[in-house]
C-alpha cells in the first residue's frame, strides 16, 4: 500500500507539513517496504492554483490514501474526481501518521475549507 | 478628459467626490467602475436605462475527442485545469479566460463556452452619461465588466469623463486607471487613512499619471493625511470640512452639489484646480 503525506523535509524524520497545496515535498511511503520516496511539489512557486496543481501531481502517482492536516476545495474535487481517500493528518512526524493510519486512528478529513485564492489577484 | 478617482480604502468619499464632479461638469460622464459594490447609480438615478450582461469565455472539453494528452493542462499558468481518471476538469473560477488551453489542444478537444458574471447598465441623469458596471456576487475577478464598462463608446457630448475606481491598489484599479489623464486620490485626515492614501500614491507614481489629493472629512486638529501631502509635495485640491449637512444629504442619496450652492462652488473650485494641474 502507498500513502502519500505533505511534508516539511526531505527524510524519514520530517514533519507533516500544515499546508497541502504549497507543501515543498510529498512523501510517497510504501508500507510493503517501509521505504519513502520524496517528491518536489512544484506547486509551491506558482501563483495561483497551486492546490490543484499539487493534486494533479500527487494523483499521477495513484497513491492508497493522501493524508493531510487540510486540504482546500478545488484540490479536494481533484483527489476525489481521483477516487484517493483523503485522511486528516495529526501534528507531528510523517511517520508517526503512517503508523496512525495503519492502525486505523486516523478520520477521514471531513472538511475542506475555500482556496487561499487571490494571492496574485487578477 | 478622463479623470480617475481613487483611494486605499473604501468610504474615504471616492463615490461622493466622483459623483459631485461629474454633476457640476455636466455634460459629461460618471463610470461606475466599483463593480463589486456600485452605488454611484443610487445617487443618480438615471433614466432610460439600458442593461447588457457580460460573459467570459471558459473552456468545455469533448470527451470523445479528449486522448488525455494534458498538453492544456501543462499549460495553464493558473492551474484551472486537472486531469484525472480520464476525464479533464475545468474550474471555472480559476480560470482567467486566455483562450491558451484551446491553442495548444492538438485533438481541438477544447471550445468555448460562455458566462455570464456580471452587467453593465447605461442611463442619463441630468446631463450626466450614467454607466454602471455590476459583478455577480461569488465571481472572482471584475476585469472583464470593467473592460466592457471603459471599452464602451460615451455619447459625444460628454467632454469629461469621471471614473469612480474600486477601493484599494489591486487589478482592479490598475484596469480602472489605465486611460485616466488625471488621478484624484481621496483621503480621510488619519493614521490609517495615510497608510491608503500612500498605497495608492504608490500605484499613480508608479502607472506616471498626475495626481493631486482631495482631503476630505476634515477637522480641526492636525490632519496626518495633509502632512503626508506636504512632505511628499503632492498638490492639494481641497480640503472638505467634517459637516453633518453633507452626511445627511449623502445618506439620502442627494448629490449634494444640485442641493446647494456652497458645495456646487466648492466641487467647481475643484475641477478648476484640476485643470490648472493638468495644464502644468
Amino acid at each position: 500500500m502507498k500513502l502519500m503525506v505533505p511534508v516539511d523535509e526531505k527524510n524519514m524524520q520530517t514533519d507533516v507539513c500544515i499546508s497541502f497545496g504549497r507543501a515543498p515535498y510529498f512523501m510517497l511511503y510504501d508500507t510493503d517496504s517501509q521505504t519513502a520516496e520524496f517528491i518536489d511539489n512544484d506547486a509551491v512557486h506558482r501563483q495561483g492554483g497551486a492546490g490543484i496543481r499539487a493534486a494533479q501531481l500527487i494523483s499521477d502517482f495513484h497513491p492508497d490514501a493522501l493524508l493531510t492536516p487540510r486540504c482546500g476545495d478545488n484540490a479536494a474535487d481533484v483527489i476525489k474526481g481521483a477516487g484517493i481517500p483523503m485522511m486528516k493528518a495529526i501534528k507531528g512526524k510523517a511517520t508517526d501518521n503512517v503508523q496512525a493510519y495503519k492502525e486505523g486512528r486516523l478520520e477521514v478529513l471531513g472538511e475542506t475549507h475555500p482556496g487561499l485564492h487571490q494571492h496574485g489577484g487578477c | 478628459m478622463k479623470i480617475a478617482v481613487l483611494s486605499g480604502k473604501g468610504g474615504t468619499g471616492k463615490t461622493l467626490v466622483a459623483v459631485n464632479l461629474a454633476a457640476v461638469t455636466a455634460p459629461s460622464c460618471y463610470i461606475d467602475c466599483d463593480v463589486e459594490e456600485p452605488n454611484g447609480h443610487l445617487f443618480f438615478k438615471p433614466t432610460s436605462i439600458k442593461s447588457k450582461p457580460i460573459s467570459v469565455l471558459l473552456p468545455q472539453v469533448d470527451p470523445l475527442l479528449c486522448d488525455g494528452c494534458r498538453a492544456c493542462v501543462e499549460f495553464c499558468q493558473f492551474n484551472a485545469l486537472a486531469y484525472v481518471q480520464n476525464k479533464l476538469m475545468v474550474f471555472d473560477e480559476i480560470c482567467h479566460s486566455c483562450g491558451g488551453c484551446m491553442l495548444v489542444c492538438p485533438q481541438k478537444a477544447l471550445t468555448e463556452r460562455e458566462k455570464v458574471i456580471g452587467s453593465v447598465e447605461e442611463g442619463s441623469s441630468e446631463q450626466v452619461y450614467v454607466k454602471s458596471g455590476f459583478l455577480n456576487p461569488g465571481e472572482s475577478s471584475g476585469i472583464p465588466v470593467i473592460k466592457a464598462l471603459l471599452d464602451s463608446r460615451e455619447p459625444e457630448l460628454s467632454e469629461n469623463t469621471w471614473i469612480d475606481c474600486p477601493p484599494g491598489s489591486a487589478c482592479i484599479v490598475m484596469e480602472s486607471i489605465r486611460e485616466a489623464d488625471y488621478c484624484v486620490l481621496v483621503a480621510e485626515p488619519t493614521l490609517f487613512g495615510v497608510h491608503n492614501l500612500a498605497m495608492v500614491h504608490e500605484l499613480v507614481k508608479l502607472f506616471k499619471k498626475p495626481y493631486g489629493v482631495v482631503l476630505n472629512k476634515c477637522l480641526p486638529e492636525v490632519n496626518p493625511a495633509e502632512e503626508y501631502c506636504k512632505e511628499h509635495e503632492i498638490p492639494i485640491l481641497d480640503k472638505i470640512p467634517f459637516d453633518h449637512y453633507l452626511g445627511e444629504l449623502n445618506a439620502k442619496g442627494i448629490i449634494v452639489s444640485r442641493e446647494s450652492e456652497e458645495y456646487r462652488n466648492r466641487f467647481l473650485g475643484i475641477w478648476e484646480r484640476i485643470q490648472e494641474e493638468v495644464q502644468q
